[in-house]
C-alpha cells in the first residue's frame, strides 16, 4: 500500500499552458462525485491537497495528462478504480507506533480502566492491525485483556483480512522490539510471535477478544458504547467538516468518562463537542469525555 | 495581493541557518512562514524551542489543519509530510519521498499548487537534493525562488541542486536573504503571473 509520489504533478502541463487551480478543483470534484455515484466510495470530503497528490500519482502511472482523462478511465474500467482505491487508502502503521503514547496510556488510562468490570474498546481505522495487536499485548501485560473486547474496524476489507491473519514482516521486528521496549513492555517481545509463513505470526490468543469488522466512518453510524476509542492519524485525511462530523460520531459512541485517543499531531480544536473533553497527560492526545 | 506564504526547506546545517534567517525577521513579518527541516523520527520539541529562542516570530510545530498565520513560523513535525492548503496546513503520514518525511519537495509543491505565484520558496543548506523539484514547481507557477549562496552554506549540496533546477533563482547569503524577504513582504504578487492570487 505504499503511496509514493516521486514527481511533482506536472505531466502534460505544457510551458505555455497556465496552471488553473480552480479548473483543476472542478475536475477533481467531478471525478470524486463520479466515483461516489458509480462505485459508492465516498472521498468527496477528504483533505484536498492529499487527494490531489494521490490522483496525480495515478494519472502519471497511467500515462495520462489530466484529471478529466483519469475520470474517463476510472468510470469505464473497474480495474483502474481498484488501483485508485489502493492509492487513496493510506495504510501506514507500525506496532507500538509512537512508544510514548503507549507509555502514557499505561500510566494514565490503565488505572481508569481497572475500575471497570468490563472494557469495550473501538479501534477506528485499524488498517492492517499492528496497533490492535499492540494494544492487546499491553492489556494482557496489565492483566486486563480477559475482561476487554476490542472492536477493530476499517473501511477496507483487504487490510482487515491481513489484520486477522496477524502475520507481519519479519524485517520490521527489530524496529517493533525497540518500540515495544520504549513503550514500557514487560516481557521479551519475541515471546509474542513465531517466525512462520515467511513472516512473524503473532500469538493468536491475542485476538480472541478482538472483533474485526468493516465500518465506514464517513457513512456508517455508531454501533455501540465504548470506554475507549482509538483513532490515530486517520482523520488527518478528512477535511475539517468531515472531521467534525466524525467527532460527533465518536462523542455519541463514548460512555461518560470514556477516553478518546487521537494521533500526536491531531487536535479537537473547532470540532464538535470540543468542550466536552479534557486532555489527560499532555502532550499525548488522550482526551476524557467529561460531559 | 501580497505573498501568501514563505516556504523554507533545509537539512544538514539547517538549525544554524534558520537561527540567522528567522532571527533577522521582525515580529510583525506579514507573511506566514512554513519550515521543513529534516530531522530524526523521534526528535521532539527541542528544535522548536531552539528556534523560538532565536526569533521574535512565534514558532509552533504544526498540528493537522493549523491555520497559517502572519507573524508565525509553522514548523513541520518529525515523521509527517506537510501539505499547504488554502489558509491552513494538513499533515499526512504517506510514504517518505526520496527517503524524507517530512519532504521539502512535497511541502513546496503543495504550496505552489495552492498559492501559485503567491509563494516564496527558500532552499538553505543541506546534504541531499530535496527541495530542488519543489522549487522548480514554484517558479513554474510564477512564484519566487531564493537559495542560500552555496559558498556560505554549511553543506552546499542542497543549494547547488536547487540552483541547477532553478537557474533563475536569487542566490544570496543568509543576511541578504533576510533583507530580501523583508522587502518582498511589502511587495505585491505580479498579476497574471499564473496561479491563484
Amino acid at each position: 500500500m505504499a503511496v509514493q509520489v516521486a514527481e511533482p504533478p506536472t505531466a502534460g502541463e505544457s510551458a505555455q499552458q497556465a496552471f488553473k487551480p480552480d479548473l483543476e478543483r472542478i475536475e477533481i470534484e467531478l471525478l470524486l462525485e463520479g466515483v461516489f455515484r458509480h462505485y459508492g466510495f465516498d472521498f468527496r470530503a477528504y483533505a484536498y491537497a492529499s487527494i490531489r497528490r494521490r490522483l496525480w500519482k495515478r494519472i502519471e502511472e497511467e500515462g495520462l495528462s489530466s484529471v478529466s482523462a483519469l475520470q474517463e478511465r476510472v468510470l469505464h474500467e473497474p480495474a483502474i478504480m481498484e488501483k485508485l482505491l489502493l492509492d487513496l487508502s493510506i495504510n501506514v502503521t507500525a506496532m507500538f507506533r509512537d512508544p510514548n503514547f503507549y507509555q502514557t496510556f499505561r500510566e494514565h488510562v490503565i488505572p481508569l480502566l481497572r475500575t471497570y468490570p468490563f472494557i469495550r474498546i473501538w479501534h477506528a481505522g485499524c488498517s492492517t492491525g499492528e496497533e490492535v495487536y499492540s494494544m492487546a499485548i499491553l492489556l494482557r501485560e496489565e492483566g486486563l485483556y480477559d475482561r476487554t473486547r476490542i472492536y477493530a474496524t476499517d473501511i477496507n476489507e483487504v487490510v482487515l483480512q491481513r489484520a486477522k491473519a496477524g502475520i507481519f514482516p519479519l524485517e520490521r521486528m527489530q524496529e517493533y522490539t525497540d518500540n515495544y521496549m520504549r513503550a514500557g513492555g514487560k516481557k521479551s517481545f519475541s515471546e509474542y510471535y513465531t517466525a512462520k509463513y515467511g513472516g512473524a505470526l503473532f500469538d493468536q490468543s491475542l485476538t480472541k477478544n478482538v472483533v474485526f469488522s468493516q465500518h465506514n466512518l464517513v457513512t456508517d453510524h455508531s454501533f455501540s458504547e465504548f470506554n475507549v476509542i482509538l483513532c490515530r492519524n486517520v482523520l488527518i485525511y478528512f477535511d475539517k467538516t468531515l472531521q467534525s462530523k466524525v467527532h460527533s460520531l465518536f462523542y455519541d459512541s463514548l460512555a461518560t468518562f470514556g477516553v478518546l485517543v487521537l494521533g500526536s499531531k491531531e487536535t479537537l480544536r473547532f470540532m464538535a463537542h470540543e468542550d466536552a473533553y479534557q486532555q489527560i497527560a499532555p502532550p499525548e492526545k488522550i482526551f476524557r469525555k467529561v460531559k | 495581493m501580497p505573498y501568501s506564504v514563505v516556504a523554507i526547506g533545509t537539512s544538514w546545517g539547517g538549525l544554524a541557518a534558520l537561527t540567522t534567517l528567522l532571527g533577522g525577521l521582525p515580529a510583525d513579518f506579514s507573511i506566514p512562514v512554513v519550515v521543513v527541516q529534516h530531522r530524526s523520527h523521534d526528535s521532539e520539541r527541542l528544535l522548536s524551542q531552539l528556534l523560538q529562542d532565536a526569533t521574535d516570530l512565534r514558532v509552533c510545530e504544526i498540528e493537522d489543519k493549523d491555520p497559517l498565520t502572519p507573524g508565525t513560523v509553522h514548523l513541520a513535525p518529525a515523521n509527517y509530510h506537510v501539505l499547504i492548503e488554502q489558509g491552513y496546513a494538513s499533515l499526512t503520514v504517506e510514504e517518505p519521498v526520496r527517503f524524507s518525511r517530512p519532504s521539502i519537495d512535497v511541502m513546496l509543491t503543495s504550496a505552489s499548487d495552492t498559492y501559485g505565484a503567491g509563494v516564496i520558496g527558500v532552499v538553505l543548506t543541506g546534504a541531499n537534493e530535496d527541495g530542488a523539484r519543489g522549487l522548480a514547481q514554484i517558479v513554474k507557477r510564477g512564484g519566487r525562488a531564493l537559495v542560500q549562496d552555496p559558498k556560505t552554506a554549511e553543506i552546499p549540496i542542497m543549494p547547488l541542486a536547487a540552483i541547477r533546477a532553478v537557474p533563475t533563482a536569487e542566490v544570496l547569503p543568509l543576511d541578504a536573504l533576510v533583507s530580501r524577504l523583508i522587502v518582498l513582504s511589502a511587495d505585491k504578487v505580479k498579476v497574471g503571473a499564473g496561479g491563484v492570487q
